[in-house]
């Protein structure tokens, strides 16, 4: 398995909800939605300290965000819901409605 | 102004039964004389008052979960919009829209929501507001209500009686509707109560109390309706004996006992189930003080919903369809099933033969509505089917020849060989239910009365004369003709404001803080929004 | 000025004993609201602090961006109308009417967070309950891929958690909470036992709990791909058939993740199940203010609760067919209304992407990534602040938004009945 192979979930969190009513362009809501969290062990391995930029792929799109360790398991990334996570995400439904927004396999490069 | 001349007219509560005369119209009310206007020619026709329907689901938090989740219902009836309407969906959970101008083309211009929980009523409300045409009003479910139950246990007559006036104005409701009494209460904690006797959880209070003191307070406050009974175990064989037990409990106090049809079953099981009807016709007719609706089923598809949520578990577990349960906070629960009533299942027949048989053994029309408890029994627009059933016994015979025989061994319907006439069908279908109901300008065609007023041809089969009005007339103005609507206006809501001690508020705002989730300031809906068109009915305490 | 008993339009916990405090044309104070109940209502003034409306980007009057906006929908072949899931219900019904009118697909933000609850509804149905019986009765909650401490902040203290209750005399000690998730979340402060899952094995952890429920001896291997062992299923099982009323309230873990309908159908079928052994209900968390109250509009008025299309004249429901990400994601819409939220930000980026190529029209309080995109931009006043209305609980309990707040800015209500009106001209012109 080649190493940046991490598992995404997207969702909601308390900074991205009180950001958005802050306003989209204010700082808060920004921050909130251009970081991921990682579990330690990750970015240990990837060779990540807190507040490094790191480019996000998936088979739909590519992001470039801030990482920040997070209590989270081994293998798994979290991005709150926003413009970025949209990036992530393809528009395929399988006739549900609902696009594939969480368990997304995704690369994780970062960016020297 | 509008003039209908030649027509033949039945009006039962004027006692007109079939005379040629005129009927005329003014600013939306009948009128002894219209000179001028619109004319039209009843010459062949018959005119009767609107249609009223007297029991049926047709909005609110439980029959909104029952169209979310039968998308295969409505694929059976698509309602096109119109220049002049908007487009809907049928078939037996109807949109709001396609409720509204589909009970006008039968030439229904008034209905009564059969089952609101108070928590709710601002959704019942918004529903009742998207209804087109129709005049409306709702009956609020108290038969487990927390307060209730407690004044009762505290034998507070006087708090139980204050509580329920406050809580139909805070609702904007119309009668006191009861539904499996004690039992909803116990369903809480997944149980039932199968006699009178058996005590509600919350508070140990019987069916039997509960009955009888909501049957006080409705005659004490003066309500315009009848408490309106949905009685414990509804749907189960032997049922018609605590049927019978329920009315024999209330003494000479007036009882509705709705879809009486459901609770006529004698038998102990499933293998001899059969028809209570002879016994409860027999009762009704001995006692004035009772009145029943029907509850008639008609093979096909249903969906059954009530706020009887143990029986609606039962029904799923006896069917296997999908299933809705909604317990509600201090008040009330409800199901929703999906269900189809078949012509070859031996139960299902003899359910559809009850219901014939509770219409033809019961003697004074005045005290028999028609209803399918739409959409439990069947859609409301399978109406004019169960006319002609009633109307027409050999065309009755002939059905009950393509039916299982359990409808002719397990019932005493082969044996009646009454036929309704068309002044009894006015009355079951208009001036009965407008009666029961107090509503006074409604169900007939006097001077004062609103103009509601229904023409049909007389036509040879008398299915195809109710089923397509040629004119349906609504407070004065045509809504629809021959089938069509022809104008889409908004109609009224029905209230009842019987007044109480203000004390009440504080005498259940402790308990109504601590179990409620609800401020107590944002329970009571505002009349402005929500019966934007109403019409108080006035109570007359004794 | 100070105002009592608000209810509060951000979230589906729709909490209704917030006090605000007025000066000068603002809101300087909120108390019992949580943080993004806080934010929302601090959010807002009566200032003019935007233009009534922006046409390709330029300052308009509200009749000028009312005008083009009637064009854009009126000419379109298939105009999509979205969103809708933070205003109150009778700007929905507007919204719906002008779907009607315009033969166009309506859908709301329940398609991309509980529509698959509401598909699973309609396979399997869902037995469910008021939020005052989990306060009043609920000795067992288990949260399922939900994170209230960040999503619904007062809903452990106000609904589920802490309050004591009628049956529940000592509160937050009569109670046991279970957290299932794939990640330690906020949340998993608040429970007692903290179950962590493996990523999209939703489905096989809920199937292998129906199992046990129903008495089927399961090996370990049968499970070992849940990130759960066979005894700490056994154990939730057993919490589960032996507690007085449990509730199962789930989130999007569940409806997001692989399986999705399945997720929540199984979620409402290991329930069901459970009624042979005790009472218990399933509620799903809905999010944002009143997406519940656009789910009940949709259903009365067409029968269906989201992905509506009108094409034909009458209403038709499809997922995947008439929901917005698949009707935006094939380039399928051709113009689009977007009314109270914010789909360029949130909806996947191929969806998003055509909302900037087609002619949008955004109805919105404040700017945002669709606004910016958007070719006619209207401001509206807030709902629950400057505009009232009906809104729904996430348990389709009915409330009475408020306005106490004035605002320079039309409702929702208001733009879209008038976007109606001009509509109705123009058809009955052609």
């Amino acid at each position: 398995m080649p190493d940046g192979k991490l598992t995404l979930i997207t969702g909601r969190s308390l900074k991205q909800g009180t950001g958005l009513n802050k306003g989209k362009d204010s700082s808060e809501y920004r921050e909130a939605v251009t970081t991921v969290e990682m579990n330690g062990g990750d970015m240990t391995r990837l060779g990540l300290c807190d507040g490094d930029l790191v480019k996000i792929k998936t088979s739909h799109g590519e992001a470039t965000v801030q990482c920040r360790r997070a209590e989270l398991p081994e293998g798994m990334a979290f991005i709150a819901y926003g413009p970025l996570s949209s990036c992530l995400i393809g528009a395929e439904t399988h006739a549900s409605g609902m696009p594939d927004s969480k368990g997304l396999e995704v690369e994780m490069e970062r960016i020297s | 102004m509008l003039r209908i001349i030649n027509g033949e007219v039945y009006d039962p509560l004027n006692g007109v039964n079939g005379e040629v005369r005129d009927v005329c119209a003014a600013d939306g009310k009948i009128v002894s004389e219209a000179p001028d206007g619109k004319v039209i020619d009843a010459q062949g026709m018959v005119v009767m008052p609107g249609g009223i329907e007297f029991h049926a689901h047709v909005a609110g938090g439980k029959v909104n979960a029952g169209r979310k989740m039968r998308p295969e219902d409505h694929r059976e009836m698509a309602i096109p919009r119109t220049p002049l309407t908007r487009s809907g969906v049928g078939h037996t959970v109807p949109s709001t829209f396609a409720t509204g101008y589909h009970f006008a083309q039968l030439g229904y211009t008034t209905v009564m929501e059969a089952a609101g929980p108070p928590l709710g009523a601002r959704h019942v409300h918004e529903e009742l507001n998207d209804i087109p045409i129709l005049d409306k009003g709702f009956f609020v479910l108290m038969g487990n209500n927390y307060f209730v139950l407690k004044f009762i246990a505290e034998g507070d007559f006087a708090r139980l009686k204050d509580y329920v006036a406050w809580l139909l104005e805070a609702t904007g409701g119309y009668a006191i509707k009861i539904v499996n009494p004690a039992g909803v209460d116990t369903w809480k904690w997944g149980r039932n109560v199968n006699s009178l006797d058996d005590p509600a959880d919350t508070f140990p209070v019987t069916p039997r109390q509960i009955v009888v003191n909501l049957a006080r307070v409705q005659q004490e406050l003066g309500l315009p309706h009848t408490i309106h009974v949905h009685c414990n175990n509804l749907g189960v064989p032997g049922n018609a004996q605590i049927t019978l037990q329920t009315m024999q409990a209330v003494g000479d106090l007036p009882i509705h006992v709705t879809h009486a049809q459901f609770n006529g079953y004698g038998g102990t099981g499933w293998g001899d189930f059969h028809s209570g009807a002879p016994e409860l016709a027999a009762y009704v007719n001995e006692h004035k003080n009772v009145t029943v609706d029907m509850g008639q089923v008609v093979f096909g598809p249903v969906t059954t919903m009530t706020a009887d949520g143990p029986w609606q578990y039962r029904l799923y577990q006896l069917s296997g369809h999908k299933w809705v349960n909604c317990d509600v906070e201090m008040e009330t629960s409800a199901g929703i099933v999906p269900y189809r009533f078949s012509k070859r299942n031996a139960v299902n027949a003899v359910q559809w033969a009850v219901g014939l048989e509770l219409a033809l053994l019961i003697e004074d029309p005045w005290r028999v509505f028609l209803t399918t408890d739409h959409p439990n029994g069947g859609p409301f627009h399978a109406y004019p089917d169960i006319i002609k059933l009633l109307l027409d016994r050999d065309h009755r015979a002939e059905v009950l020849e393509g039916v299982h025989r359990g409808a002719q061994k397990r019932s005493s319907l082969k044996d009646l060989h009454r036929e309704y006439s068309l002044f009894e069908i006015a009355i079951i279908t208009r001036a009965g239910p407008a009666r029961a109901l107090g509503l006074r300008q409604k169900g007939h065609l006097g001077p004062g009365a609103d103009a509601d007023i229904a023409i049909y041809s007389k036509a040879a089969d008398p299915k195809e004369m109710f089923a397509r009005p040629r004119y349906v007339i609504k407070a004065g103005e045509i809504v629809a003709q021959d089938g069509r609507i022809v104008q889409d206006k908004p109609g009224r809501t029905f209230y009842v404001a019987p007044g109480y001690d203000r004390q009440i508020e504080s005498a259940i705002r402790d308990d109504f803080e601590k179990y409620y989730t609800v401020s107590f300031e944002n329970y009571p809906v505002q009349f402005d929004h929500y019966l934007p068109h109403r019409v108080a009915v006035s109570c007359v305490r004794e | 000025m100070q105002i009592d008993h608000v209810v509060c339009a951000f979230c589906g916990c729709v909490c209704d004993d917030l006090t605000v405090t007025l000066e000068d044309g603002r809101v300087t104070g909120v108390k019992q609201a949580c943080a993004l109940g806080r934010a929302w209502l601090l959010g807002h003034s009566a200032e003019a602090d935007q233009p009534p409306a922006l046409i390709d980007g330029q300052p308009a009057s509200l009749e000028e961006a009312v005008e083009v906006a009637a064009q854009i929908l009126s000419q379109a072949r298939y105009p999509l109308i979205y969103g809708l899931s933070s205003t109150y219900c009778e700007a929905q019904r507007q919204a719906v009417a002008l779907a009607d009118l315009l033969g166009a697909t309506i859908d709301c933000c329940t398609s991309v967070c509980h529509g698959p609850s509401g598909i699973a509804m309609q396979v399997v149905g869902e037995p469910t309950c008021t939020l005052g019986e989990v306060k009043n009765r609920a000795d067992l909650l288990i949260y399922w891929g939900s994170n209230p401490a960040e999503s619904h902040p007062l809903h452990f203290a106000r609904y589920a958690v802490t309050p004591k209750g009628l049956f529940i005399p000592r509160g937050r000690k009569d109670r046991t909470v279970v957290l299932v998730d794939v990640r330690p979340t906020a949340s998993a402060r608040a429970a007692d036992i903290f179950l962590q899952i493996k990523p999209g094995r939703d489905f096989e952890c809920l199937w292998a709990l129906r199992a046990l429920i129903r008495g089927l001896d399961l090996e370990e291997s049968a499970v070992a791909d849940t990130g759960l062992t066979l005894a700490q299923l056994q154990d939730l099982a057993g919490r589960m058939k032996s507690c007085r009323f449990g509730v199962l309230f789930v989130g999007q873990g569940l409806t997001q993740s692989r399986g999705k309908q399945m997720n929540t159908a199984a979620a409402f079928m290991l329930v069901r199940d459970l009624y042979a052994h005790t009472k218990f209900a399933v509620i799903p968390m809905r999010g944002h203010g009143n997406v519940t109250g656009i789910d009940n509009v949709l259903s009365w008025q067409t029968g269906y609760p989201f992905g509506v299309n009108f094409s034909r004249g009458y209403p038709r429901f499809n997922p995947g067919e008439f929901t917005a990400v698949d009707v935006l994601g094939r380039g399928e819409a051709d113009a689009a209304l977007i009314v109270a939220s914010d789909p360029v930000a949130t909806l996947p980026r191929v969806a998003a992407r055509r909302l900037a190529q087609i002619p949008t029209v955004a109805l919105d309080t404040h700017g945002s990534e669709t606004t910016k995109v958007a070719r006619v931009v209207i401001t509206t006043a807030p709902a629950g602040i400057s505009a009232e209305g009906t809104i729904y609980r996430m348990d389709n309990v009915p409330l009475r938004l408020r306005k106490f707040l004035p605002s320079p800015y039309p409702s929702d209500e208001e733009v879209l009945g008038r976007i109606v009106e001009r509509v109705t001209q123009l058809r009955a012109r052609n």
